[in-house]
């Protein structure tokens, strides 16, 4: 095995265990961090069923988004969507044979990378000329959209300019998932994209980029209006009680 | 009046956002509270030596505590779809008072003491260490918030600067940085019953006061019965009401209801202020502690409803809190919510034909009605979720003919803070007040110029003060403000139903 594939190898191994690993942990502090009063944000739902609605409608519309600002919602939607969609096309180089549903996307999953560019342009953009946004922009906040059009741009470098050895690549990405290792295309551009991904996962635990699964966890989101007809009582409270 | 060493936001045509002007209120912190209000409340009387250690300390008891602080201090991206949301920054151009700058001052610091990011890359993540300077930045910026969760309405992932003050506030607080408002308020409940420091023979005084105006008025005698054990409805409502203008015509329109309905009620000198000045410290120990006197009134006066006159926040700890702070209420009459609001019992009323009004006793009132953001955005009126914005505005149309509607963006869920909620409701916060008013005041000066409009309607006791001293910054006058109960009171025609 070829150092470069060792060293890939390695780290996508490494990758995938912080991502695995980190973001079970913080999922697990969100969840056990109680919510000892009722805040939805209201108008909000008066039944389970109300909030689970209302939470897809946040996460697959970014409708609060929406109602914001529009230039925002655009890219960010866009982007995000776009995502998922290339996302999906590349579960191809996972599985053999590739699942039909997968078969069917692909040809939205190409054209989607450029979405997802336009997206992160914009958002880029907007967080460079609009004064306000520049204000709350740390360091991290650019480079981690840098790193994400790193990841776009040489995944549609390596599918319109510069065509890497695609069947090589998938030998290798279904070899680490068989912990059958094969041999890494020794491509420049492959190698761009890559190592970009295996970051973008180790800093997912450590990052904003906790706002995927914190989304879910948001009590003005989650949380049942009903604060009247149901008793709402957390742990630390209800403890607070049995003292007098 | 007089007027402060700052200039009151220009109205302009259209609104608009202002460019940022870096350090523009950080000029403005409320007092600090002295040793003793501290003392009362259960906190130290000044900051200690260690008080870092504390700080850090106490965030990391919070953040185990509230979920909801550690999800938003972890989940924010920095959009910048909440940045022209806050009516403070809208009204100052101080970029702190963005509400993700905002978060961020108390973000920086837990991202440098909790987070990998932030131990080992501060720079590169914007974290912070926790220095004298940050303090006062915390001081001065989580006391120009009012809570009002208007930008929780508009982040993708609904992140509650409110719940980041409320967080800040008990922080401070556990250092001896107390906000004297605040504090001192939640002092005199414990000791008096009320915000205001009214004691009970006072009080009883008041009321009859009234009951001779009311009679006096209209020949009818109109009870405002205090500590009266047996009665069906405990009222509880913030104690601006018992005597300031436009407040206590409120009161009046309470009372007629109760009598034409045949509902007999009581006031508790025990339980005598909805406020709950609690939440505003985010104080779970003192808010308990402040709500549990409603549950102690209750039982006292044996009663079979508890109904919360008009007020924002106090309607938000009373809707979305009393029953788990203070529940559960199972010795009430199951047949009614509890809490129920005042303007819940009159639309009911209204519903069902029990009260008679005369329409025309409000016509030379052209009125809108100015949704209280804790209302608005934290609580419900009614049995379907907005009913906190149609109910309202059923009973002004109900008792008055001319009624007009703020802009869309400026109402129901959008709706902007008066400007003086969440705990800053005092003289030394003045020019904060003025300017956050600013956004309510533009709206309103479109309704007046489109229709004439002469009278704002809230149902807040914040509200209803900070307008009272923020109008005439603006140019409207004082009166224009007044309580959704004093036009019920204008129209009610007593003794024509039984």
């Amino acid at each position: 095995m070829s150092l470069i594939t060792t060293i890939y190898t390695v780290l996508f191994y490494f990758a995938t265990a912080i991502l695995i690993v980190g973001v079970a942990r913080k999922i697990y502090i969100f969840a056990s961090a109680p919510a000892p009063l009722k805040i939805p944000t209201t108008p909000a739902p008066t039944t389970r069923s109300g909030v689970v609605y209302r939470l897809l409608r946040e996460v697959i519309l970014f409708e609060s988004l929406f109602k914001s600002n529009k230039w925002i919602w655009l890219f960010g939607w866009t982007f995000h969507m776009a995502m998922w969609a290339v996302l999906a096309r590349h579960l191809r180089y996972f599985m053999e044979p590739v699942a039909g549903l997968i078969t069917l996307i692909q040809p939205i999953g190409i054209y989607a990378g450029f979405g997802m560019l336009i997206g992160l342009i914009g958002l880029f953009g907007r967080r460079i000329f609009v004064e306000r946004i520049r204000y709350i922009s740390a360091p991290s906040d650019y480079l981690m959209l840098l790193l994400i059009i790193g990841i776009a741009v040489t995944g549609l470098l390596m599918k319109f300019v510069e065509h890497t050895d695609i069947v090589a690549v998938k030998a290798y990405t279904l070899g680490l998932v068989y912990f059958d290792i094969q041999p890494m295309p020794e491509d420049p551009i492959l190698m761009v994209h890559l190592a970009s991904v295996a970051l973008l996962m180790i800093i997912f635990p450590i990052s904003k980029l906790l706002h995927a699964p914190g989304v879910f966890f948001s009590p003005t989101r989650n949380q049942v209006d009903n604060p009247r007809e149901q008793r709402h009582l957390s742990p630390w409270a209800a403890q607070l009680e049995s003292k007098n | 009046m007089a007027k402060a060493e700052f200039e009151t936001p220009e109205l302009k045509e259209f609104p608009e956002i202002p460019a940022i002007q870096v350090g523009s209120m950080a000029h403005s912190k409320p007092f600090i509270a002295k040793a003793e209000f501290q003392e009362d409340l259960g906190f130290p009387g000044e900051l200690p030596d260690d008080w870092k250690d504390k700080v850090i300390a106490k965030m990391g008891e919070l953040l185990k505590k509230y979920r909801s602080l550690q999800v938003y201090l972890d989940s924010c991206v920095k959009c910048g779809a909440c940045t022209d949301k806050c009516h403070y920054f809208l009204g100052t151009g101080d970029p702190k008072n963005m509400p993700v700058a905002r978060q961020d001052l108390l973000r920086a610091v837990y991202r440098r003491y909790f987070t990998f990011a932030g131990k080992y890359f501060p720079k590169l993540v914007g974290a912070v260490d926790l220095t004298k300077e940050v303090l006062d930045d915390w001081y001065s910026y989580f006391h120009q918030c009012s809570q009002c969760r208007r930008c929780s309405v508009f982040c993708p992932y609904g992140i509650d600067t409110a719940e980041v003050s409320m967080a800040a506030r008990e922080i401070l607080d556990s250092i001896g940085m107390g906000q004297k408002y605040c504090n001192e308020i939640i002092g005199k409940v414990y000791k008096i019953g009320n915000n205001l420091g009214l004691p009970g023979p006072a009080l009883i005084d008041t009321m009859e006061g009234l009951e001779e105006e009311v009679k006096d008025d209209t020949g009818i005698d109109v009870k405002y019965p205090v500590d009266v054990v047996g009665a069906d409805v405990l009222l509880v409502t913030p104690s601006a009401d018992f005597f300031a203008e436009p407040h206590v015509d409120g009161l009046i329109g309470y009372g007629k209801v109760f009598h034409q309905a045949g509902i007999s009620w009581t006031v508790s000198s025990h339980a005598s202020e909805a406020a709950n000045f609690g939440m505003f410290i985010g104080s779970y120990d003192n808010m308990r502690k402040v709500a549990m006197r409603i549950r102690e009134a209750a039982i006292e006066l044996k009663v079979k409803r508890i109904v919360i006159g008009e007020c924002g926040h106090a309607w938000r700890v009373a809707y979305s809190f009393l029953n788990t702070l203070a529940g559960p209420f199972d010795f009430l009459d199951p047949k009614y919510p509890v809490p129920q609001h005042i303007v819940e019992v009159t639309h009911d009323l209204i519903q069902r034909g029990a009260l008679n009004f005369d329409k025309s006793a409000n016509d030379h009132l052209r009125i809108t009605f100015h949704d209280s953001c804790n209302v608005a955005r934290a609580s419900r009126m009614g049995n379907m979720p907005g009913g906190q914005f149609k109910l309202p505005r059923e009973v002004i149309k109900a008792v008055a003919n001319n009624f007009f509607d703020m802009a869309p963006e400026t109402i129901h869920e959008s709706t902007f803070c008066c400007g003086g909620g969440g705990g800053l409701l005092t003289d030394d916060l003045m020019e904060l007040r003025v300017k956050g008013a600013m956004p309510r005041m533009q709206a309103l000066k479109q309704v007046v110029d489109d229709h004439d409009v002469n009278h704002l309607v809230a149902i807040c006791a914040i509200c209803k003060s900070q307008f009272s001293k923020t109008l005439p910054y603006y140019n409207f006058p004082m009166h224009m403000i007044g309580s959704l109960h004093a036009l019920v009171s204008n129209a009610i025609q007593l003794g024509t139903k039984e």
